[in-house]
């Protein structure tokens, strides 16, 4: 039997479950929160790490606690929540089938949805390291989980590929839990990381950060005995000559991450290429009506401060769609130019009732740069920016009266000059 | 305890005639020195069933690759392996290369292929609209298939088991000896099992196998050959199995689907001097592509899910199948350089060397509790809504996905730990639920399956393996 809801909302992770808040402030009742873990809180759980909260909360807060300020309102506010459930199709009229072993199958009618399933790793295979299929080699996602839940050691002589944040939180927890955290090679000129990481778990830890550098080879029959690093050149190809064999048991991997938008990719939901998420507008409405997206889902965030942000406007949005309270949309589109890599939202609507924040990142590291707004070659706003990269998301706010006086044929070009 | 027949060796061929010989009223033990069947050139190939146009006419070879094509539908069938038969196209750049097809029809023609036929640039591009344009023709064998080898050979093993076969794991023979009423002696170190017949179907290794009974003249050099697999996105990129014109190395790159919905590309050919070393190599990497790339012009690897290599088991004296009696005692029988297309041939071979081994032994009685059929197991992914409600209805861990890419459930996982030849590592787990096969690689569930198997072999997750022998995946406990 096909159950009704007014908004499904699939992930509770940070992201779901502050979409699905704000819809309920926002005046929707029945709401329904699908998880595939045992419990809301998504991968927040296993970052036992602080450093969440410092922009939205003005506290420094470890993952669990920011999952619990979401978590424990959701479980007050009457917003049905079923664990352990895997969505696995939606359909183009909006039911919503999933899984689980009290319900079996379930069919859900929603007249919105809210797609907030987060992202996943990217995997050796992904990379084409050479070399054997030993077992030590992981993301430093999986590794985190074997430490901080299982409460295992996944390795004890480790070198770490890739300077993502997980990758450098995973560097100064292996070493607080005894392991030998020899490198962490990064193919880049500059880590993709936040600065923060790279003070706090390398340099305070003295544990080498070598940057144009990638491991080419794997070796061991069983285990992971040892990896060949390499300096690479400016088109990122290793140097010959310039290897060099690290012995260790383990290879751990944080080289990018990827949002998971097979369930979007079925529906025929656009997706932009460049995030490898779905096409939004202000509210974080995708192309399909009715359907949102928010969170790593959408694009990959640094700080989850920003999918917080992000996931209350996907709300709204939803429960303004739902209630009826739309307005006439009259779109302009936004694009990122001369190395900004892309711009979130991709559309906005000139009759939105409030100011709008663009996101963006970059493409490489600029210092003492400037950022402009521009529509038709004008420039709307610039801003300052000592320094930019591209491990840290940056927002530009468009001002609700700078807003009215833009045209529907007004393109909005977000640029970066140095 | 003595065995009528030790077999050697639990690949797909060890398997199958296991599996053959378990229709016999005869004692019969699989020895397998890896922690799981299939581990040898049955899980790194190509995994084609060819249609037998590339073997030399009147070759034992060519006779049996003939017969394994025709058989492989029906054993597919009984055992509920997945099989499809989508034909395959060898492709032609130039006019030698025409030439080289005409040749290989001709010669197909002599092997009994059926159907085969050449055909020109439009067919082709109606056929396979993705395939460089340049390409002028292709040799069409419509009999040629895809099957999952790794599922073949598991499959055969569990029914062999069920049919009264004992298979010993980890169990790697080092020593022979010889009673004196002929009883055979084979030892791991640790553990001896005595039969009555042998049968050496040992892989890259049959040559090492065949010496412990003082046959030496075999040489078998490991040929590898590395492989692509991309994303389910890419499925429809070829319809068929597409190949190039051959080398004297072998078949050469390949694209073709696979059996699950992924691409496959590959393999090169390197002769190696270690016969356990399956690394990928940043050069056949690069080789691959670039062939690969003659046959699709615009191959990306953006959606590349991961890479392998396997090797295959080159006989050095002979471009056949050497399938024949010791030297010295006609109750051994050695199965040498079994290369492409050995899969193909292998429900053939399994029948060719029971017939061997009766033409010695003498008739056996039949086994009358003998059922040829192995249920297939249930795959949550592909059930209709309706009974997927019911299997959960009956069994609630059906309704627990553990691998989200492949939507693989718990129910599944603990199939495959208590089938008649369970998983006992992580990627057995793998090759039987296809638990980790997708786009994250088993990033998530990895360690889901670790725990799962951990509980149902009653140990600590720590000593859980990847593939047996110190392939663990954990360590200690933390602080």
């Amino acid at each position: 039997m096909t159950q009704l809801y007014d908004l499904v909302v699939v992930g509770g992770g940070p992201a779901g479950m502050a979409a699905a808040l704000r819809a309920k402030e926002c005046g929707v009742n029945s709401i329904i929160i699908l998880e595939r873990a045992p419990s809301l809180g998504g991968i927040l759980e296993q970052c036992i790490h602080t450093g969440f909260g410092l922009h939205y909360f003005n506290e420094e807060l470890s993952g669990p606690e920011y999952a619990a300020r979401f978590s424990l309102p959701v479980e007050s506010s009457g917003i049905t929540v079923k664990t352990d459930t895997m969505v696995i199709n939606i359909s183009s009229d909006n039911i919503v089938t999933a899984v689980n072993k009290t319900d079996g199958l379930l069919d859900i009618s929603a007249k919105a949805i809210i797609l907030a399933m987060g992202c996943r790793e990217r995997p050796r295979g992904a990379l084409n390291i050479a070399g054997t299929r030993v077992a030590g080699v992981m993301t430093a996602g999986t590794a985190q989980e074997y430490v901080n839940i299982r409460g295992y050691m996944p390795g004890k002589e480790i070198v770490i590929l890739g300077s993502g944040d997980i990758g450098l939180i995973m560097a100064r927890r292996m070493t607080l839990e005894g392991a030998n955290v020899k490198m962490v090679c990064e193919l880049m000129p500059y880590s993709g990381g936040l600065t923060r990481n790279i003070v706090q778990c390398l340099e305070d830890f003295d544990i080498p950060l070598k940057l144009s550098c990638t491991v080419i080879e794997v070796h061991g029959k069983e285990r992971v005995e040892g990896v060949t690093i390499a300096k690479v050149d400016r088109n990122r190809r290793p140097i010959k000559g310039t290897e060099e064999y690290v012995p260790c048991d383990t290879l751990m991997l944080s080289v990018g991450l990827i949002p998971e938008n097979e369930l979007s990719n079925s529906m025929g939901i656009e997706i932009d290429p460049v995030t490898g998420g779905p096409v939004v507008t202000e509210s974080r409405e995708t192309t399909q009506k009715g359907v949102f997206a928010c969170g790593n889902v959408l694009h990959v965030h640094d700080l989850v401060d920003y999918v917080t942000v992000e996931s209350r406007l996907a709300g709204e949005g939803a429960a303004n769609y739902i209630l009826g309270n739309t307005t006439e949309p009259a779109f302009v589109t936004t694009k990122g130019i001369d190395g900004v890599r892309y711009v979130i939202p991709h559309k906005i609507n000139l009759n939105y009732d409030d100011d709008i924040k663009l996101f963006f990142r970059v493409g490489q590291v600029y210092k003492n740069a400037k950022v402009f707004l521009e529509s038709n070659d004008e420039i709307l706003l610039s801003r300052r920016r000592p320094k930019l990269t591209p491990g840290e998301m940056e927002d530009i706010t468009i001002k609700k009266e700078l807003l009215e006086q833009l045209s529907v044929k007004s393109e909005l070009v977000v640029r970066v000059e140095v | 305890m003595k065995y009528d027949v030790a077999i050697i060796g639990a690949g797909v061929v060890g398997t199958l005639i296991a599996r053959e010989l378990s229709a016999y009223d005869l004692s019969v033990v699989l020895l397998e020195k890896c922690n799981d069947v299939a581990m040898g050139t049955t899980k790194a190939n190509s995994a084609i069933v060819h249609a037998g146009f590339d073997a030399e006419p009147g070759t034992l070879k060519a006779k049996l690759s003939i017969k394994g094509c025709c058989m492989m539908e029906s054993v597919c069938e009984e055992l509920g392996v997945p099989y499809k038969n989508i034909g395959s196209l060898v492709i032609a750049f130039n006019d030698t290369q025409m030439h080289t097809l005409t040749n290989l029809l001709l010669r197909g023609n002599q092997n009994g292929v059926q159907d085969l036929r050449i055909i020109g640039q439009d067919k082709l591009r109606e056929l396979e609209p993705n395939v460089n344009v340049n390409a002028k023709g292709a040799l069409w064998a419509p009999t040629a298939a895809i099957i999952c080898p790794y599922g073949l050979a598991i499959a055969a093993a569990e029914n062999a088991v069920t049919n009264g076969v004992e298979l010993k794991r980890n169990f790697e023979v080092k020593n022979v000896s010889t009673e004196d009423d002929g009883t055979l002696v084979l030892s791991s170190g640790q553990e001896s099992v005595s039969a009555s017949y042998v049968i050496n179907s040992a892989g890259v290794y049959a040559d090492k196998v065949a010496k412990l009974f003082g046959d030496n003249d075999y040489k078998i050099i490991a040929r590898k050959g590395e492989y692509f697999l991309f994303d389910k996105k890419m499925d429809g990129l070829v319809k068929r199995v597409v190949f190039q014109c051959p080398t004297k190395m072998g078949k050469g790159v390949l694209i073709a689907p696979t059996t699950h919905g992924n691409v496959i590309i590959g393999p090169n050919a390197e002769d190696v001097d270690d016969k356990d070393n399956c690394a990928t190599s940043a050069k056949g990497t690069e080789e691959v592509l670039k062939t690969a790339r003659r046959s699709i012009t615009k191959l990306s690897t953006v959606d590349l899910i991961t890479s392998f290599a396997g090797l295959r088991a080159h006989n050095a004296n002979s471009n056949d199948f050497f399938i024949e009696y010791s030297k010295t005692n006609k109750r051994v029988i050695h199965l040498v350089g079994i290369e492409s297309p050995g899969l193909t041939a292998a429900p053939a071979i399994a029948k060719y060397v029971c017939s061997m081994f009766m033409d010695v032994a003498g008739k056996q009685k039949k086994n009358r509790n003998y059922n040829p059929v192995r249920p297939e197991p249930v795959r949550v992914k592909e059930l209709a809504d309706e009974q997927l409600r019911e299997l959960i209805e009956k069994d609630s861990a059906y309704g627990r996905i553990v691998c989200r890419c492949e939507t693989v459930s718990e129910g599944e996982i603990i199939d495959a730990i208590r089938a008649p030849v369970g998983a006992t590592d992580v990627d057995g787990v793998k090759r039987r639920t296809r638990s980790g096969m997708g786009r994250c690689q088993g990033g998530f569930c990895g360690s889901k399956v670790a725990e799962i198997l951990a509980r149902e072999m009653g140990v600590d997750i720590n000593t859980i393996t990847k593939s047996g022998g110190n392939s663990n995946l954990l360590y200690d406990r933390t602080k």
